[in-house]
Formats: C-alpha cells, sequence, structure tokens
C-alpha cells in the first residue's frame, strides 16, 4: 500500500490528471532548479550528493506492517529540507524518483509527475515550513532539534500521503465507489506509523550530524548566517 | 566501491541497443511509456502489440525473457492492489467461478496490471542496456538542468560510497561482540544511522575534493567533449519503438 502511494505505477491515475500533475511538477522544480542554484556552492554540492544517495538507500528499506501486501517505506522529505534546504533538498528527492524510476522500473514514468508532487513538493515544503517555525519556537537544544525533526518528518509523510487520496479521488482509474475515505483512512494510519520510524531516523540522523558538523545543517546556518566553515575532518584514523 | 560504474540491473552485452546513445532510448522509452498510459483500457489488442515491441527489443538487446519476468517483482505491490480491485469496485456485478465481481473494478484491475507491467518492463529493458553513467550522460545531452544531473552523478557515486561504509560499520560492530540477528540489527542500524551518515559525507567530501582538484566543473567530460551523441540516424531508429507504440494507441482511441 504504501509503494502504492509512493510509487504510483503506471495506469493507476487516469492520463489527464497525471498530465496536470506533471505541468505542476515542471514548473515547482523549475523554479527549485532557479533557486537551488543560488543554494548550491563546494560544501552544498557533495551533501545534496549525499542526502540524495541515502534516501536512495532508505526507500529501499521496506519495513512491512502488519500483512505482506503492506509495505512501507521512508521518504527523506524533511531530512532533505533540514540537510539541505528545501530549493536543494526538493530536486534531491526528484532525481532519487527519477533514477528510480528510469532504472529500477519503480513506479511509472508517466506517474513520476504525481510522485515528484507528493514527495519532492508537498513533503519537502510541509516538512520545511515546520523546522522554519519550530526552530524558532522550540529552544536551541539537541532535544529542540530533535523534536522539530521527528514532528517535521512525521507530518510531511503523512501529508505526502494525502497527497495521493486527493490525486486518487480526481483521477483514480478504478471507481471505489464510497471506499474513497476507507483509502484515506488506511493511508492515514500506515503512513502515521511510517512517520513515527521516519521520525526517528530524521532526529538520530540530523542530532548527530548537528553535534559534529552544525555547518553542514542547512536549517541551522539559515538561523546563524555567520557560522565559520571548517574544512577539518572529524573521526579520526580510519 | 572501486570500479562500480554499472548498476545491478545492468546486463554487459554489446547488442545493438546497448550500442545506442542513452538520450535516444531515454526518449524512446518516455514516449513509449506515454502511449501505453494513453490507451484505452478496453483495448486489450493493442496490449498486446506493446508486449510484442518489448519482446523484439528484448530479442535485439539479448535480456532474456526469464530476467525480464523476475525483475517486474518490484511490481508485485501494485498486482495485490489490483486483485483487491473486482471486490472493492461499485457498480455492475458479474458472477465468475461462483464470485460477485465489479466489472468496473476488472477493468481497473487490468488497466493497473498491463500499465504498470509494460512500464516496467520498458524501464528494465532501459536499465539493462544502459549504464548509469551514460544515464546521466544522456540526461545531460537532453538538456536537463546541470545542478540535477549533479545531483543524479554523486549520488550514484556516493551510494557505494554509503554501502562501504555501512559495511565496515557493521564489521566494526561484530568484531566488538555484537550479535546482529533479524530484529536487534535494526536497534545497531538506528543506533548508528548518524554516525554512517556523517562518515559517508567525509569520504564523499575527500572524494568530491580529489574531483576538483582534478579539474572537475560540474559536468562529465563526456558531455562537453560531445563525443558520441545521438546522429540523425540513430535517432530515427530508435524512434520507431514510440512511433509504432503511438500508432497503435491512435487507432486503439479512434476505435473505441
Amino acid at each position: 500500500m504504501e509503494t502504492l502511494a509512493m510509487h504510483i505505477s503506471n495506469g493507476i491515475i487516469n492520463g489527464p490528471v497525471a498530465a496536470l500533475f506533471a505541468v505542476i511538477a515542471l514548473a515547482a522544480m523549475a523554479y527549485c532548479v532557479r533557486r537551488g542554484r543560488q543554494d548550491l556552492d563546494d560544501r552544498l554540492a557533495p551533501m545534496a550528493g549525499l542526502v540524495a544517495a541515502f534516501i536512495f538507500a532508505v526507500q529501499m528499506l521496506n519495513f512491512p506492517i502488519f500483512t505482506a501486501g503492506v509495505s512501507g517505506h521512508l521518504l527523506g522529505g524533511a531530512l532533505a529540507a533540514m540537510l539541505v534546504g528545501p530549493w536543494v533538498g526538493a530536486l534531491c528527492i526528484a532525481v532519487v524518483l527519477v533514477v528510480q524510476a528510469l532504472v529500477f522500473g519503480d513506479g511509472g514514468v508517466a506517474m513520476l509527475g504525481l510522485s515528484i508532487t507528493n514527495m519532492a513538493v508537498i513533503a519537502v515544503a510541509v516538512g520545511y515550513l515546520l523546522i522554519a517555525l519550530l526552530l524558532r519556537v522550540l529552544p536551541r537544544t539537541p532535544t529542540g532539534l530533535a523534536v522539530t525533526a521527528f514532528v517535521a518528518a512525521l507530518v510531511s509523510v503523512v501529508v505526502g500521503a494525502m497527497g495521493f487520496v486527493l490525486q486518487y479521488w480526481l483521477g483514480g482509474t478504478a471507481d471505489l465507489g464510497g471506499n474513497l475515505a476507507g483509502l484515506a483512512g488506511t493511508m492515514a494510519v500506515f503512513h502515521l506509523f511510517i512517520g513515527v520510524g521516519e521520525g526517528l531516523i530524521t532526529a538520530a540522523t540530523v542530532v548527530t550530524v548537528a553535534k559534529v558538523r552544525p555547518d553542514l545543517v542547512y536549517a541551522l546556518r539559515a538561523l546563524k548566517p555567520a557560522a565559520p566553515a571548517t574544512v577539518v575532518t572529524v573521526g579520526g584514523v580510519r | 566501491m572501486g570500479a562500480g560504474h554499472a548498476h545491478v540491473l545492468y546486463r554487459e552485452s554489446g547488442s545493438p541497443v546497448h550500442r545506442l546513445p542513452p538520450e535516444v532510448k531515454i526518449a524512446a522509452m518516455v514516449a513509449f511509456t506515454v502511449a501505453v498510459v494513453a490507451t484505452p483500457r478496453e483495448a486489450i489488442w493493442a496490449f498486446g502489440a506493446y508486449a510484442v515491441l518489448v519482446a523484439v527489443v528484448a530479442g535485439l538487446a539479448r535480456v532474456s525473457p526469464g530476467w525480464l519476468l523476475t525483475r517486474s517483482a518490484i511490481e508485485l505491490p501494485f498486482v495485490l492492489f489490483a486483485f483487491a480491485l473486482p471486490f472493492l469496485g461499485a457498480g455492475e456485478r458479474v458472477d465468475l467461478l461462483g464470485l460477485s465481481l465489479s466489472v468496473e473494478g476488472l477493468y481497473g484491475a487490468w488497466n493497473i496490471l498491463a500499465k504498470g507491467t509494460l512500464g516496467v518492463w520498458a524501464s528494465l529493458l532501459l536499465a539493462a542496456t544502459t549504464t548509469t553513467r551514460d544515464l546521466i550522460v544522456g540526461l545531460d545531452r537532453l538538456r536537463c538542468p546541470q545542478i540535477l544531473t549533479q545531483i543524479a552523478t554523486f549520488m550514484l557515486r556516493y551510494l557505494d560510497v554509503l554501502v562501504g561504509e555501512a559495511r565496515r560499520m557493521r564489521v566494526a560492530r561484530l568484531s566488538r561482540g555484537d550479535d546482529p540477528r533479524f530484529l536487534w540489527q535494526l536497534r545497531g542500524f538506528a543506533v548508528g544511522v548518524g554516525a554512517l551518515f556523517l562518515r559517508a559525507f567525509e569520504r564523499g567530501e575527500r572524494v568530491y575534493l580529489a574531483m576538483l582538484s582534478r579539474g572537475y566543473t560540474g559536468r562529465m567530460p563526456a558531455v562537453w567533449q560531445t563525443a558520441g551523441a545521438a546522429t540523425t540516424a540513430q535517432w530515427l531508429i530508435a524512434a520507431t519503438v514510440p512511433v509504432l507504440a503511438g500508432t497503435v494507441a491512435a487507432t486503439a482511441v479512434l476505435l473505441t
């Protein structure tokens, strides 16, 4: 069911709705490319690549929930927004989705617009708005950061899943009749579980990175503009 | 790490499909998929024609049908969803083998199965005949913004870094007396995920700086050297598949 939500296979949603969301996704991505170019410097370029690789790897980890047919994967929207910012973050997720569709057959190519809208646009936007809000409200402690990351990840996953419900309502190829509310409920409940897992991983990753290399966390950089750049590697000999 | 320039799905071969430039293959694959999705689901014969097209390309690319079918397993969750539709669907019902099934649901299931499977086959054929490096060169030649190809390049490069670091950390845990089995492994993973990210970043940053010091400017040399870019003849050869698929789709639209 989760793979269904996020990596939509060809034929689940009808052509016109898929085309509409392809236009939306394309416009959003074009804007992100323009804004992202200003963000992408020598420090962010490898970071963006690693965030994308990390999300790529994590999306392959499928959690089985309850029964075989229902499994879910992490999205990484909040993580990307936190570490590389909303513009480059959305681009990272879009790249992950495009490569998965082209090279692994995961998600239909004609449905890419829908997936990108759910995961790269909606999830990242919701995640980043929450991060920007919570970082200002919560105390500047590791706990505050962990709570921010957890909440942003959890909410962004559930809202992203609702994006699919909206798309299915607009153009689902099979008429479920009165079962649409059922679909929305199932999606919300399962994604709440996924969201908790995603929140824990996001919080663990962000807190560790912020402790050792705070200069690498985009969301923190925006708050403290004059952070000194360190190129020293930490971690000792290996 | 090391020479991992191919990915798991790539099938090493010198077939005519492998030799085509990546950009024409990507364009053909996307156009083919769009044609399939645009086909009305009632035109069952059209999907048969698409399957024949896929089989011909697979034959030319020397990709075995068995491999194609095994790898289609990625689609399984959708198949399960599709099988639920005839029971969930609304509207007119038919009796089949003693089960009351929704006609709408049956058509919905067929739609998802046929279009999904053809889409997965098209992706698999592209993956089997194109290395990831070529894929990015192809995207770049199709005027994909440089920031995207750059992220994609690093993503594919760092996947191996990430896997390598994860393996090293696992060995380190094992050699210190950890005994990871099934679920308990998850705990070790969750605790170490931040450290894994940081270690992979630091290694990745060194890779990036090494690339910069060797003259990397954000694009792969193969792109700006423009060697091996597609000729008009190659574009025409690759266009046969989407043109045929488009004709089938147009006929199906007209007939239904």
